[in-house]
């Protein structure tokens, strides 16, 4: 029997991320602002 | 599709400018690869989930502090710090193994929690108040013996001076002692275990 040195290819994967976690990030993202001041920046969660 | 031919550079100047839309569709548009990345390194559904949350709350601290300058590479870039926290996770993984408990033999097979909970700590004082009833019904010298013995944990010889009988006495009182209270256990039914 020949053996096959190559490796082989990558396998892959079609996965997506539970829709809580997309939606956790949007809001998130709504929630959180940075305010600047001077040269600083702060981060605020406003949920 | 209207959302695909916004290109990404501009969906993140709308971001940034305050459009939270925009990250919506840059999040539809590349939430499969990243997943799928992460999920080809970790091989964890559940860590993948963690991971992927992560590398957008670091997306979106960075795209609202300004640090990200865009240079036509959003891709990459949350690839990239994707990558960095699959390599975290493995650190800190390496530092501190999770015990998953998933194979045959069981953590808690060696691990107990020797305390009692509510409803044996109720059985046990039951037991206990039990206990000292049925010893209360015993004759008084062989009371003394058994509670020299088992409550004060004095050894025969000690219970013989205490009491000024022979250690063969007061051998002989804790086994009537004994005897005497298993009578009373077995007539009245009584159940001591816990």
């Amino acid at each position: 029997m020949a053996k096959i040195y190559s490796d082989a290819s990558p396998k892959q994967y079609n996965l997506n991320p539970k829709d809580e976690t997309i939606s956790l990030l949007l809001n998130y993202s709504k929630a959180l602002s940075v305010i600047k001041y001077n040269k600083l920046k702060f981060e605020a969660l406003l949920n | 599709m209207k959302n695909e031919l916004i290109q990404d550079a501009e969906l993140v100047s709308n971001y940034i400018n305050g459009n939270e839309n925009a990250l919506s569709i840059l999040i539809e548009r590349h939430k499969q690869k990243i997943y799928s990345f992460i999920y080809s390194k970790v091989y964890d559904r559940d860590v993948t989930e963690d991971v992927f949350q992560d590398t957008f709350i670091k997306v979106i601290k960075n795209l609202k502090r300004g640090k990200y300058n865009e240079e036509g590479k959003f891709l990459p870039w949350v690839m990239r710090i994707a990558h960095n926290l699959v390599i975290d996770h493995f650190r800190k993984n390496s530092r501190m193994p999770k015990f998953d408990n998933a194979g045959e033999f069981s953590i808690f097979s060696v691990l107990s929690d020797s305390t009692l909970n509510a409803e044996k700590v109720l059985i046990k004082d039951q037991v206990e108040s039990d206990v000292r009833r049925i010893i209360e019904e015993l004759p008084e010298d062989q009371k003394q013996v058994l509670l020299m013995r088992m409550y004060q944990d004095m050894s025969f010889k000690e219970i013989s001076e205490r009491t000024g009988v022979s250690i063969n006495t007061a051998l002989g009182r804790m086994r009537y002692a004994l005897i005497n209270m298993r009578k009373v256990i077995d007539q009245n039914n009584i159940i001591l275990t816990n």
